[in-house]
């Protein structure tokens, strides 16, 4: 398996990272290399295997349907890094 | 639509069929959010009051599943006659948008609560099943406004996350709907439903309940399937079937020229009556669906789903069969009361203080429903009330008051309240049905209007209507008409 | 003279030889005086100034309501959220944040009367192995600065070898506690999976992440493991199940025990001073009257491909909060996209970005079967032999690191420093309690012995642990006081 750049800018932007090209070359080596060693997985049979995606075992993790207290609107803003009024605020847009 | 449109609507449907599925998303009536304590009742609360650190996604938060959405999910799923697996989870959903804190949002991907369900109802006189893929549960996002007019126009925007994380259930329908009236009556179907069982409010407007639809056009006869579109923005049943209505005659006259439907996602803009290409992204989706490592799986047993089964509340159709069983309610009458539960309460509530059937059918489907149309109020949260309007039958129905004192005495009290049986005491509004006392008042009308009586006995029916007309002047409205009516029969025709 | 322990302290605090003001300005000193080791991120005066009064307060009035931690100073790894405390996971992308809530482990903490005096570093939201990911600098190795301290939790494990605080938490997601407590000497350890509430800790791979204690005796860490763990409403991870007073499971001794050797463990690529020290510290365990037996993982090899699939897929997902909308760097640009690839291109450091990467790719369509399904499913084979070993031993014993603390720079190529984890990620995968213990030195650098047991069954890791403890001295050996750190004489 190679990574070709475009693989890599795709993956990136998948990711929201902006990535010099200096970057994209370094990752892309980076990926194979890490990949590759990765890819003696396919050597395990795991043909009669169910997947795990946590272990604990617990089932319905659940909580009653009741209301707690908000935080206030300061708090919750308070670590915005722009703000407009009561809101975050964002860029334009245009994607 | 212009008619242009319509009429090439018309046309075009001959030639092709349309084949619609419709996406609905509706906001669950728990009292916290889906994955913490904040209200789920957002509507109104000053933006970024109804949030926590776990709604806004803050680093190091998990989320925990309010057991009440799950109920409620399974709840829809049943009255939509689906299966429960036993085993089901959340997953992650990835993607970057503003109004998505984490990144990520919870939802349901390959095994989700409920599957293989369906609804069907008339259209036309025809029975249609629609078939409903599956129904799952996901949580909402926050709101974004826009400083421009236009999205894409927009130099900043700002977010809101009062509504981020409220349950969101997602019922994904099968492509079983061939027009756009179909698809019109499935949503007003799909949303009686989801409010007789108490899971959702119901409200377009307000975007507790949303839809989105996908539409294809294929030669009629042909099996194979066209190219998809999704359309956006439709908040209420009658934009859904515009944009439909639209979207055939678009694509039909694009295929009618040999041109390629292209696969992408339109909104609906209500002012232009049109579809607009919403630019499709420069990058793919790509949502990297994974199991949510936060949520254990969820078991629901069959003693759990019973458990809901057994609390599930009337649904519309029991409902329009006991009302033609029980009360004799017509099919139309039965279909009219029950299509708001809120109607269908007030008729229950009718029945039980003493009001006959069809007369509370009557009333309500009447002058009642164009007062709570015209004030906004429905007649629960109206000054005269259950009990008011009661009373006010039974003045009536018992010959206490007369039709069109009713009437004005409906129109009087229906905002304002006011107990009828007081007011018709005090104000002397008691029908005059004293045949002696008529009897002076009908002779010196009838002496009093020769031109009436010959036109009558002239054979003009309507010139006897001049006549009560009179007696009705005389008795400031209190006769009983019916008796007025047969009095100057009686006299005219001697 | 070796530095006294939590147990010792309380000891001071009741018969009124010290105060916890004394013990947090004490603490507070000793943190400075090794600042060269760049272990210390931010110090919590005004908290533990609180902390410290209000200990003093109980200790003084209702002295039997003070736990064992009361008035007790301890330092946090930078991913713990304290409410108005700068938390900033050791990245510049959220330089600057503080948490508007506080977490369970800290929350129980706190309420227990416990000082927090200092923020400790951390690779970059906790990935990595050595500590040189930090966005904020490396931290030295206080038995050899130039050295790393093991990772992730490093400035943790540093700050308690040099004998500043009796303990500090940490967090292991693939043996971000065992490790560094090996490389620095002390003791380290990751209840199993479930056990500690993972509300307030900054995720990086939300099915493998615990929070666990670093101190000088394994006493120490059942004491404060105590009192972080147990069921949680804020996390449906963690476990319902009661919590065994591990502290009765101390002392009991290993007479009779079986313990497991697994053999894919030892067989290679272990440095020839750290197998020597194991084969010594294995001879100690047979002569304090335990059987040891070979056992086999032979799924282990896969164990580090695995791992590196399940926690950079997890953590590219748990790090997608950082957008620089609600807190954090934002480095504004005219249009949203760009505005998100600059913030986190530039906020993320490039060990993280690599993660990211390379989670993004094993979900992404295509790959997703023949990544991250393929690695679960082999996750469920390495649980699962374990599960077969523990049939038939009480538990397991190998080394914590193939190798000692390695010099800054040492490892530039990635794979090569995720190879620093290969015997101790598998414990993650498989959400076992694990631990490690000082058990000698190879060139004169600390070798940790670790002690694997079945899942909830900490109690019994402590319990072999302290048994070679108490048999053995390594714990109590000191490195340098003051060390001497690369930047000497300032």
């Amino acid at each position: 398996m190679t990574l070709s750049r475009d693989q890599v800018a795709h993956v990136a932007m998948l990711a929201r990272l902006g990535l010099t090209e200096e970057e994209m070359e370094l990752y892309r080596e980076q990926l194979d290399a890490i990949l590759a060693h990765v890819d003696r997985l396919q050597q395990v049979d795991t043909s009669q295997v169910v997947e795990t995606a946590q272990i604990g075992g617990l089932l319905n993790a659940w909580r009653d349907d009741e209301r707690r207290p908000c935080l206030s609107v300061e708090a919750a803003l308070a670590n915005a890094p722009k703000r407009r009024g009561n809101h975050f605020e964002v860029g334009a847009i245009q994607e | 639509m212009s008619a242009g449109a319509v009429s090439g609507l018309t046309e075009l449907m001959q030639r092709y069929e349309a084949v619609i599925g419709l996406e609905v998303h509706g906001q669950l009536l728990t009292e916290s959010k889906m994955f913490c304590g904040c209200s789920a009742d957002y509507i109104g609360s000053p933006p970024n009051s109804n949030t926590c650190p776990v709604c806004l996604g803050m680093p190091g938060v998990l989320p925990v599943m309010n057991r009440k959405a799950i109920e409620y999910t399974v709840r829809t799923a049943l009255a939509l006659n689906c299966e429960i697996p036993e085993h089901s989870k959340f997953d992650r959903k990835n993607y970057f948008y503003p109004d998505l804190p984490k990144g990520y949002q919870i939802s349901q991907y390959d095994m989700p609560m409920s599957e293989h369900g369906w609804l069907s109802f008339p259209v036309d006189g025809e029975e249609v099943r629609c078939g409903i893929t599956r129904v799952h549960l996901e949580e909402d996002t926050g709101t974004l406004q826009h400083a421009g007019d236009i999205l894409q126009q927009a130099r900043s925007s700002v977010v809101d996350l009062n509504r981020a994380g409220v349950p969101l259930m997602e019922i994904v329908g099968e492509p079983d709907l061939r027009t756009p009236e179909q698809a019109r009556e499935y949503l007003v179907r799909l949303r009686q439903i989801l409010v007789y069982i108490g899971v959702n409010d119901g409200n377009l407007e307000q975007g507790s309940f949303r839809c989105d639809a996908n539409i294809s056009l294929r030669h009629r006869g042909s099996a194979e399937l066209g190219v998809k579109v999704e359309i956006k923005n439709m908040n209420s049943f009658r934009a859904v079937q515009r944009a439909l209505e639209y979207e055939i005659v678009r694509q039909g006259r694009l295929l009618d020229q040999g041109q390629a439907i292209a696969q992408e996602t339109r909104g609906w803009v209500e002012a232009k009556g049109a579809t607009i290409s919403q630019r499709s992204k420069e990058y793919a989706h790509d949502y990297r669906y994974f199991p949510e490592p936060d949520l254990p799986p969820l078991q629901l047993t069959a003693d759990f789903v019973e458990r809901v089964r057994a609390g599930l509340p009337e649904l519309p159709q029991q409902l329009v069969d006991r009302l033609q069983r029980d009360h004799g309610l017509s099919t139309y009458d039965a279909a009219v009361i029950s299509a708001e539960i809120e109607d269908a309460r007030a008729f229950e509530a009718l029945v039980g203080a003493g009001v006959a059937a069809k007369s509370a059918a009557n009333w309500l489907m009447g002058d009642v429903a164009r007062l709570a149309r015209e004030t906004r109020l429905p007649l629960q949260r109206s000054g005269l009330g259950i009990t008011g309007l009661a009373a006010l039958i039974g003045l009536a129905e018992r010959g206490r008051i007369n039709g069109p004192t009713a009437k004005a005495l409906l129109e009087e009290l229906y905002v304002q309240g006011g107990d009828p049986v007081a007011v018709v005491e005090a104000r002397g509004l008691g029908q005059v049905s004293d045949e002696a006392e008529l009897s002076g008042i009908v002779d010196r009308v009838i002496a009093d209007n020769p031109a009436a009586v010959s036109d009558f006995q002239g054979g003009k029916e309507q010139a006897l209507q001049r006549l009560v007309g009179g007696v009705m002047k005389a008795t400031r409205g209190r006769a009983d008409a019916r008796l007025v009516n047969q009095l100057l029969r009686e006299r005219l025709s001697r | 003279m070796t530095p006294p322990t939590a147990s010792e302290l309380a000891g001071l605090l009741r018969s009124g030889a010290t105060t916890p003001q004394d013990l947090a300005a004490r603490a507070r000193a000793d943190l400075e005086r090794i600042s060269d080791l760049n272990a210390v991120l931010r110090y919590t005066d005004s908290l533990a100034e609180r902390q410290a009064e209000r200990a003093a307060r109980t200790l003084a009035e209702v002295p039997e309501r003070a736990g064992p931690l009361c008035g007790i100073p301890f330092a946090y790894k930078d991913v713990l959220c304290v409410e108005g405390v700068e938390t900033t996971a050791g990245s510049r992308i959220l330089q600057g944040h503080r948490p508007p809530y506080t977490g369970t482990a800290l929350r129980r903490l706190l309420d227990a009367g416990a000082v927090p005096v200092a923020v400790t570093n951390c690779d970059e939201f906790a990935m990595g192995s050595s500590n040189e990911n930090s966005a904020f600098g490396p931290v030295g190795n206080p038995w050899d600065p130039g050295r790393v301290p093991g990772g992730s939790s490093g400035g943790s494990a540093a700050v308690v070898a040099a004998g500043a605080v009796p303990y500090s938490l940490g967090t292991d997601t693939g043996g971000s506690i065992r490790q560094p407590a090996s490389l620095c000497g002390v003791t380290g350890f990751k209840p199993t999976y479930g056990r500690v509430s993972r509300y307030g800790l900054i995720a990086f791979a939300s099915s493998l992440d615990q929070i666990g204690p670093f101190a000088r005796s394994v006493a120490d860490v059942a004491g404060v493991f105590s009192a972080i763990a147990g069921w949680d409403a804020m996390d449906s991870t963690s476990s319902p199940t009661p919590v065994e007073p591990v502290e009765d499971q101390l002392g009991r001794g290993i007479e009779g025990m079986r313990l497991g050797v697994p053999h894919e463990y030892v067989a290679e690529g272990l440095e020839p001073g750290v197998r020597a020290a194991i084969e010594t510290a294995f001879s100690e365990l047979e002569r304090l009257g335990a059987t040891l037996e070979e056992v086999s993982l032979p799924t282990t090899e896969a164990g580090l491909s695995t791992y590196y699939i399940i926690a950079p897929a997890e953590c590219s997902a748990n790090l997608a909060r950082m957008d620089g909308v609600r807190f954090g760097l934002h480095i504004d640009r005219p249009s949203l996209t760009d505005t998100y690839l600059e913030t986190r291109g530039n906020g993320f450091g490039p060990e993280v970005k690599r993660r990211i990467m390379l989670g993004t790719y094993a979900l992404s369509s295509g790959y997703y079967d023949a990544y991250y399904r393929k690695a679960q499913k082999v996750r469920t084979l390495i649980a699962d032999e374990f599960d077969r070993a523990f049939a038939t031993v009480d538990a397991l014993v190998c080394p914590t690191s193939p190798l000692v603390a390695f010099a800054r720079g040492a490892k530039s190529d990635p794979l090569s420093m995720y190879l620093c984890d290969v015997l101790t990620l598998p414990v993650n995968l498989a959400g076992l309690p694990g631990i490690s213990v000082p058990c000698g030195f190879s060139e004169g650098l600390p070798v940790g012995l670790q002690v694997i047991g079945p899942r909830f069954q900490d109690g019994v890791v402590l319990r072999v642990a302290h048994a070679y403890e108490r048999a053995t001295s390594w714990h109590a050996e000191q490195p340098p006081v003051p060390p001497v750190a690369s930047g000497a004489g300032s």
